[in-house]
């Protein structure tokens, strides 16, 4: 039982720090620019990709460096030479440029590297086990997920708090009309932010592109958890985001872990439900299996709620 | 004055009444018209042509439905499959159980599809249309992920990928029809398209329909006149889902197969692309995007692979260039289609076009290789393009595409002050013809 528990507590951690690579990026552009960026999973997929293919040619650590870098690029001529232009026809034809964009990059993606999933193995040089618990061998690249994404939360808390682009952005996300008078360039700051949040999507998929699988529809199997980890954390809060994602996480996995159905509760109160019954196919649902609609009810009931998240300073 | 006219009205002998009201509904006589003799003109009277038009019927409805939210209420809704499929399978298991022996004819079962519709957009609505904006499309995405997951959960319900199968020819039959021929179940699709259509028509000439606008528009001020906009959201989004649960049914009648994939985020994507590529600004744009997108649908998927991305470009351009969408261009030309210069603006349009259709060969001769190379890599260097054969693996192909491309743009480019000045022309005769001046958009 304990090594269930630490395992699949270890697991959750790791999945919970990799949503949460994800959704910080997001969580700056769509709490400063109001767009809900359908494409920022697909920066996410890209950094699996561009990783496996540079990885290919020079090596794991150069595209651990250079994939993320590629995709910030990305994403920064996607606000500069697409978003910019859509802004002034409002959030609805911005929300849906990036919806079409989703849909460009898979098309450009299975182009490119084909429809069917990639031999993205884990490099040799973190495939060994880091430790061992219980007799069972614990791999280095789950380490080296935590470490990266933990590094990054340091970092991205730091240069948030501390420097002076940090204090703009923070500036910007309650009041942007104010930076933008006291002389700062906010298309300029949207830019920036852009780009970072892709750079944080595109290591996230470095890093999560052998762990997951990387597969043309891997943007659209992570990006809407990636929304709810933004809703449920609260509006540009990257520290409700960490929270956020680690509860999806951790939740998700110990689910999967858990064998039990509601009949299985019953037959604690003595109650049996005959087969014929209409609830029974309700009834015999197992946990693990409703592992994947645990997020969705997580936003559901947190917008009915609590609309602002667990931290949120303001409404969506 | 206004009562005079109704009290006139009443005076009239029936059959001038019976003539005005042909009058009011001329446009409407006339599509019904066209509707009944569509799959009789050669070309489109083969099953293919038949199946296509009906397909196209039932898009238009459920396009027509999101219309109601996006266009007509400013409601973007990432999760309206999920009206269209629950009434899928409300109509699918309805059939299921007329096959076992309940004497009701099968041409109702669409109305199981809208009761369902009903049913879960009150449900569901009574939480999602609390608030609009991003919020709403938040809420409308986790509704369709919930759905879709709990459908794959419940395999006895849904059946899953697999999906759940029906016989449309076993039950009663009225009038001696077997609905075994696609020309009857096009009949029967149609008369449903059309009554959905005149009633979503009607619906937006309620004073509730024309609060919708106003809350779209301006929800603060709708409130202070006494219009509770939650209240307002909420009516129009459970009649919309009802419509979308009425074009599952008529899915579930035409294919007589629903699957879990019905109430996915593909279907969401792809009703919002319909509506959006038609125009949401207009109602007709709608049953336009429909009938467009389900012919590229069906059409291009016969010549390409790759036609999701052929698609994905259209859609992009759309919103950069056109956010009118089909039917705001053409309802632009529409002041300076009298015009004796709209002559030189077609005739414009037609220089331009070459450019165009050269840049447009370039660009799919392009595509077309990336993709065979990607995704039939066993395929081999052959292929046959425009009529041509190409090889692939020497350079002469790309080269010729990409000089195809760039050629084709640079005189596009050069084509535009041309079509501007002929747009200039026609629109400064309107001004002139109509006395008020108008901004020319070209």
């Amino acid at each position: 039982m304990l090594e269930i528990v630490t395992f699949s507590l270890l697991n959750g951690i790791v999945y919970g720090l990799l949503l949460f690579m994800v959704s910080s990026g997001l969580t700056l552009i769509f709490s400063l620019m109001g767009v809900l960026n359908f494409a920022h999973a697909s920066m996410f997929m890209l950094g699996a990709y561009f990783s496996y293919q540079i990885g290919k040619w020079i090596g794991f650590w150069p595209a651990l460096v250079i994939a993320p870098l590629l995709v910030a690029l990305i994403g920064a001529a996607v606000e500069r030479y697409g978003l910019r232009h859509v802004h002034r026809q409002g959030h609805v034809a911005e929300i849906l440029f990036t919806f079409g964009l989703a849909y460009l990059i898979v098309e450009f993606v299975i182009m490119v590297w084909g429809r069917h999933p990639i031999e993205n193995r884990v490099p040799a040089v973190i495939d060994f086990p880091a430790f061992f618990l219980f007799g069972t061998s614990y791999p280095a690249y789950k380490v080296l997920m935590m470490a990266i994404s933990v590094g990054m939360f340091a970092f991205l808390y730091l240069a948030f708090r501390r420097t002076r682009l940090g204090l703009i952005i923070r500036a910007a996300l309650t009041h942007p009309e104010m930076v933008g008078a006291l002389g700062h360039d906010v298309p300029r700051i949207f830019v920036q932010v852009f780009a970072i949040g892709s750079a944080l999507a595109g290591l996230a998929g470095v890093i999560g592109g052998f762990a997951l699988l990387t597969e043309p529809n891997m943007a659209a199997a992570l990006g809407p958890i990636v929304f709810v980890v933004v809703v449920v954390g609260g509006l540009g809060s990257i520290t409700g985001a960490f929270i956020a994602s680690m509860l999806i996480g951790i939740v998700q996995t110990f689910a999967v872990a858990l064998d039990y159905s509601l009949l299985d509760l019953f037959r604690v109160w003595h109650i049996t439900l005959g087969r014929d019954s209409a609830f029974y196919e309700v009834a015999a649902v197992k946990i693990a299996q409703t592992a994947p609609l645990i997020p969705y009810l997580l936003l559901v009931v947190m917008l009915i709620v609590r609309p602002r998240g667990l931290l949120g300073r303001r409404e969506a | 004055m206004r009562q005079d006219t109704v009290a006139k009205a009443e005076a009239e002998p029936a059959s001038r009444t019976l003539m005005r009201w042909l009058q009011l509904r001329k446009s409407w006589l006339a599509t019904v018209i066209v509707l009944i003799v569509l799959p009789h003109i050669p070309g489109l009277d083969g099953n293919f042509g038949r199946s296509l038009l009906s397909q196209m019927g039932i898009a238009a409805v459920f396009a027509l439905s999101y219309n109601l939210l996006l266009g007509q209420t400013g409601l973007l809704s990432f999760g309206h499959a999920v009206y269209f499929g629950l009434g899928g399978y409300a109509g699918i298991h309805l059939m299921h159980m007329i096959n076992a022996g309940l004497p009701i004819p099968m041409p109702l079962v669409p109305l199981a599809g809208a009761a369902a519709g009903l049913f879960f957009g009150m449900l569901f609505g009574a939480v999602t249309t609390r608030r609009a904006g991003v919020v709403f499309a938040l809420i409308s995405l986790g509704v369709g992920e919930l759905v879709f997951a709990a459908m794959r959960i419940l395999q006895g319900f849904s059946g899953g990928e697999e999906g759940i199968t029906a016989n449309r020819g076993a039950g009663p039959h009225p009038f001696g029809l077997t609905f075994g021929s696609q020309l009857q179940v096009y009949y029967v699709i149609v008369f449903w398209s059309v009554l959905a259509a005149v009633l979503m028509a009607a619906f937006l000439r309620t004073p509730v329909g024309r609060m919708c606008n106003a809350v779209r528009d301006n929800p603060e001020r709708a409130a202070f006149i006494g219009y509770d906009p939650v209240r307002v959201r909420l009516i129009v989004f459970s009649v919309a889902a009802m419509f979308a649960g009425l074009a599952g049914g008529l899915h579930a009648f035409n294919y007589e197969i629903v699957a879990a994939e019905a109430v996915g985020a593909g279907r969401s994507g792809a009703v919002l692309l319909m509506a959006y590529i038609g125009g949401v600004h207009s109602f007709l744009g709608a049953v336009l995007g429909a009938v467009t997108i389900t012919w590229l649908q069906v059409s291009l998927s016969d010549y390409t692979t790759a036609w999701q991305l052929y698609l994905g470009l259209f859609f992009i351009a759309m919103v950069l260039f056109a956010p009118g969408g089909l039917a705001g261009v053409l309802l632009m030309h529409r002041p300076i289609v009298k015009t004796r210069a709209f002559a030189g603006v077609l005739q414009s349009y037609a220089i331009a076009l070459v450019p165009a259709l050269v840049a447009a060969i370039g660009a799919i001769m392009l595509l077309e290789m990336n993709y065979r190379r990607a995704t039939q890599p066993d395929a081999g260097a052959q292929m046959r393009l425009f009529w041509v054969d190409l090889d692939t693996s020497t350079i002469w192909p790309w080269l010729g595409a990409s000089l195809l491309l760039a050629g084709g743009a640079f005189f596009f480019h050069r084509c535009r002050p041309l079509v501007a000045a002929a747009w200039q022309r026609a629109s400064d005769e309107a001004r002139a013809g109509s006395g008020t001046p108008r901004e020319a958009t070209p």
